[in-house]
């Protein structure tokens, strides 16, 4: 039903306007084939950055970090290639301290995944189920009322709702889950979609997004999520999520999210087939974005979990990133991000300890209190569920750093 | 390389000049480094004085843990593995019985038997060493890693023989090194609290001293992230520095955090990565004179593991294949690696992995 409804992408572009295709430098243009793509991936030998074998001192970059200076494109491929890992971080630890002082934030959330059919079929993802998949599901009213109502006076200040992308929910589908959580829990923040979500939603319900967006906060949504963004450089995003909203859409929709006063998050899908362009060219996209909006609250990253996926069985992708690489990503985000206020260390995707190092690597938020979050265990993620208050804050302090715990907005709520 | 210190605080200064030079650092040194908040200066201070002795090659091996019974009569608060004689899961493996086990898990490649077990005060000293002289007698070429030197005072004890004799017996049977365990922290204070019913910091030491004085050379480890204090650790870093100095016997120091799953040990949660890193670097800086410090990829987790060998470790353990004490007590990480994982872990922390054997022998370069 979905499917001879959708609406060609050219369409979108036509609507956001045309943006140029960044020109990848000659190391990417190789990839006019899958064969081409994974041979020239296999050289690299393993799935980390490839690093850089000549002496680059960095020091340049250094002085603009201390300057205060811009990175260009070309500085943050650098860094991404360098073996320097501790000299990066100190630098990305000077950006943090100079941003956010010595407090790092937490905030008491809980997740719901209101279904896992998805008419997409991203090859990145161990989620997604198609609607006659005997493991598929999607909650109705009823069971998300109950839900909500055994969500009350556990001290949540936010709820992150995220599904996939399910074509035969209609739009009072959305609007009544937001409305029942908000009834049940007048106080609570509601973040919810990503990107991907509210394009499909506004298409299934043939609304704009700017319509899309206007009911769905008049229902109680409170922002939307930086999800989907996966890989922004069009090449990469069409290996690894098939048709799903493009970077062009995902775009406008943050823009028009940010046009109407409510905020958004940013992300990157790593540790894939992606190389240090491909992540910088993603990360000077938002960069653009947010200095034309100043919308975005906070970027992380998802590292690739390749169990159960169908990227993975295709280009062969084995292991999960290196620890290497996931601290590189967020020192270099937190360099390159000059004007997003936060970086996040996921700690559902890359595990507790890990997230707890990438403190000293830029990083300033280590997420939430999460209770049940279903889409990165499905993909083999073997961190709990759940990470009590009490770790957070002996974590920070493990770190030096003074627990500060916010709501979803970064209003600090309490200094511990 | 030269450090960058983002901290311009004057002690650190003090502290980084010494590490330059080469100078040797004082406990006090050390609780500076462990009270500060800054990694990252710790981290390329270890780094650089691992560079100085190791290069960028981080060393593994291919090798396999066995354990031939897990019954023990210390009781070890810190300990999920034990079991007491008849309980349910004990067991004691027959020479044969073990034979039986490694071949069936047994690759050609192998070079090494890492070899631990509970001191099981029902058998004598005699199975012990028709334990190693069966594994000997099969399989001739793999090095025969076995014992700590804990287990070593328990077999003085039930045999009767001094330390030097019981590890010449073990030597005649095949053994070619002891395992560093045992020595959990090296203060008495801690081991009566900890109720670590076997060697004591002086036993454990001597034990240590008899095995360097007939040839062996060996390895030593630290058990971190409980009840001791920091200058419990340094002083068991030093203890250690100290007999190296003496003897030059010891390859390579092993700080293994704990795991949680023992709730006599009382330990709310896992080793804070902070305190991993710090621990794995200031092992380097503290300990100077021996030539490698190990990352156990079993305790720390494998993404972790990689930033130590930023963090001045150079040893990235072995295959393993199937580890129990960790996992018994709680230890998220895979039992075991694989050649090719290994060599994927080490590249992917930007260093040469360089495949050894027991006695730090290179067997191959993977450039």
């Amino acid at each position: 039903m979905f499917g001879e409804k959708r609406v060609s992408f050219s369409r979108f572009v036509s609507i956001v306007g045309f943006r140029p295709r960044r020109i990848a430098p000659p190391c990417q243009q190789v990839y006019n084939s899958k064969d081409c793509f994974q041979s020239h991936y296999l050289r690299q030998g393993c799935r980390s950055v490839t690093t850089s074998t000549i002496n680059d001192s960095l020091q340049d970059i250094r002085q603009k970090v201390i300057n205060g200076e811009r990175l260009s494109f070309e500085d943050g491929v650098r860094l991404l290639q360098s073996n320097r890992l501790l000299e990066i971080g100190m630098m990305a630890d000077m950006v943090r301290e100079r941003i956010n002082g010595n407090r790092v934030y937490f905030i008491v959330n809980t997740h719901l995944n209101y279904t896992n059919v998805c008419y997409l079929d991203c090859k990145l993802c161990a989620f997604g189920l198609k609607a006659d998949d005997p493991r598929s599901y999607t909650l109705s009213l009823e069971q998300l009322e109950q839900k909500f109502i055994g969500m009350k006076d556990k001290g949540f200040t936010e709820l992150h709702i995220v599904g996939g992308v399910n074509a035969k929910l209609p739009f009072s589908y959305y609007e009544d889950m937001i409305k029942l959580a908000k009834k049940h829990l007048p106080d609570i923040h509601v973040q919810a979609f990503t990107a991907v979500e509210v394009d499909y939603i506004a298409r299934v319900s043939k609304l704009s997004v700017e319509e899309t967006i206007e009911r769905l906060r008049a229902a109680g949504l409170g922002s939307i999520l930086g999800g989907g963004g996966e890989i922004f450089d069009p090449e990469i995003r069409a290996i690894i999520s098939g048709h799903k909203t493009d970077s062009d859409r995902w775009f406008a929709i943050h823009r028009k999210t940010h046009s109407l006063g409510m905020k958004s998050n940013a992300s990157i899908l790593y540790g894939h087939i992606e190389q240090p362009e491909h992540v910088v060219d993603h990360l000077i996209r938002l960069r653009e974005l947010q200095d034309e909006t100043g919308g975005f609250q906070a970027f992380f990253g998802f590292a690739f979990h390749p169990t159960n996926t169908k990227l993975a069985e295709e280009f062969k992708l084995t292991g999960e990133t290196t620890g290497y690489y996931d601290l590189k990503m967020l020192a270099v985000a937190r360099l390159m991000l000059d004007n997003i206020p936060h970086i996040r260390a996921f700690w559902m995707a890359i595990g507790l300890k890990m997230a707890q190092v990438a403190l000293g690597f830029g990083a300033d938020d280590l997420d939430g209190t999460v209770m049940e979050e279903q889409i990165i265990h499905a993909a083999g993620n073997a961190a709990t569920q759940m990470t009590p208050k009490a770790t957070f804050i002996e974590m920070i302090r493990e770190a030096g750093r003074i627990p500060t715990e916010r709501d979803t907005l970064y209003h600090i709520l309490k200094t511990y | 390389m030269s450090t960058v210190i983002s901290n311009p605080d004057k002690r650190m200064s003090e502290i980084a000049e010494k590490v330059e030079n080469g100078q040797r650092l004082t406990l006090e040194d050390g609780l500076f480094l462990y009270e500060s908040d800054d990694l990252l200066t710790i981290g390329q201070l270890a780094n650089q004085v691992n560079l100085r002795m190791n290069g960028k090659k981080v060393y593994f091996i291919e090798n396999m843990s066995l354990y031939f019974t897990n019954v023990c009569e210390a009781h070890c608060a810190f300990c999920h593995y034990r079991r007491d004689e008849g309980e349910e899961g004990a067991y004691t493996l027959t020479p044969e019985q073990m034979i039986e086990y490694v071949g069936n898990h047994y690759q050609p490649g192998m070079r090494e038997f890492h070899i631990t077990g509970g001191h099981n005060p029902n058998m004598p000293f005699s199975y012990y060493v028709d334990c190693l002289k069966a594994l000997k007698q099969h399989y001739p070429d793999v090095t025969i890693k076995a014992h700590t030197a804990a287990e070593i005072e328990f077999f003085s004890r039930i045999s009767g023989l001094s330390y030097k004799d019981v590890l010449q017996t073990l030597v005649d049977a095949g053994l070619s090194t002891l395992t560093g365990g045992g020595a959990e922290i090296l203060s008495e204070r801690y081991r009566q609290k900890m109720g670590v019913g076997k060697a004591t910091t002086e036993q454990w030491l001597e034990v240590q001293r008899v095995a360097h004085s007939i040839g062996l050379r060996t390895h030593a480890t630290m058990l971190y992230g409980s009840i001791e204090t920091l200058a419990e650790r340094l002083q068991h870093m030093i203890y250690l520095r100290e007999l190296q100095d003496e003897t030059n016997g010891f390859m390579v120091f092993i700080p293994n955090s704990v795991q949680p799953a023992n709730v006599n040990a009382r330990l709310k949660r896992r080793v804070a990565a902070f305190d991993d890193l710090k621990t794995i670097a200031i092992s380097r800086l503290m300990v100077d004179n021996v030539p490698h410090i190990k990352a156990y990829f079993i305790n720390l987790g494998t993404q972790l593991t990689q930033i130590a060998l930023t963090f001045g470790a150079s040893d990235a353990h072995g295959t393993i294949v199937q580890e129990r004490i960790s996992h018994s007590a709680g230890a998220l990480s895979p039992e075991g690696l694989t050649r090719d994982e290994l060599i994927w872990l080490i590249k992917g922390a930007g260093r040469i992995p360089v495949e050894r054997d027991t006695f730090y022998n290179e067997i191959q370069v993977y450039a």
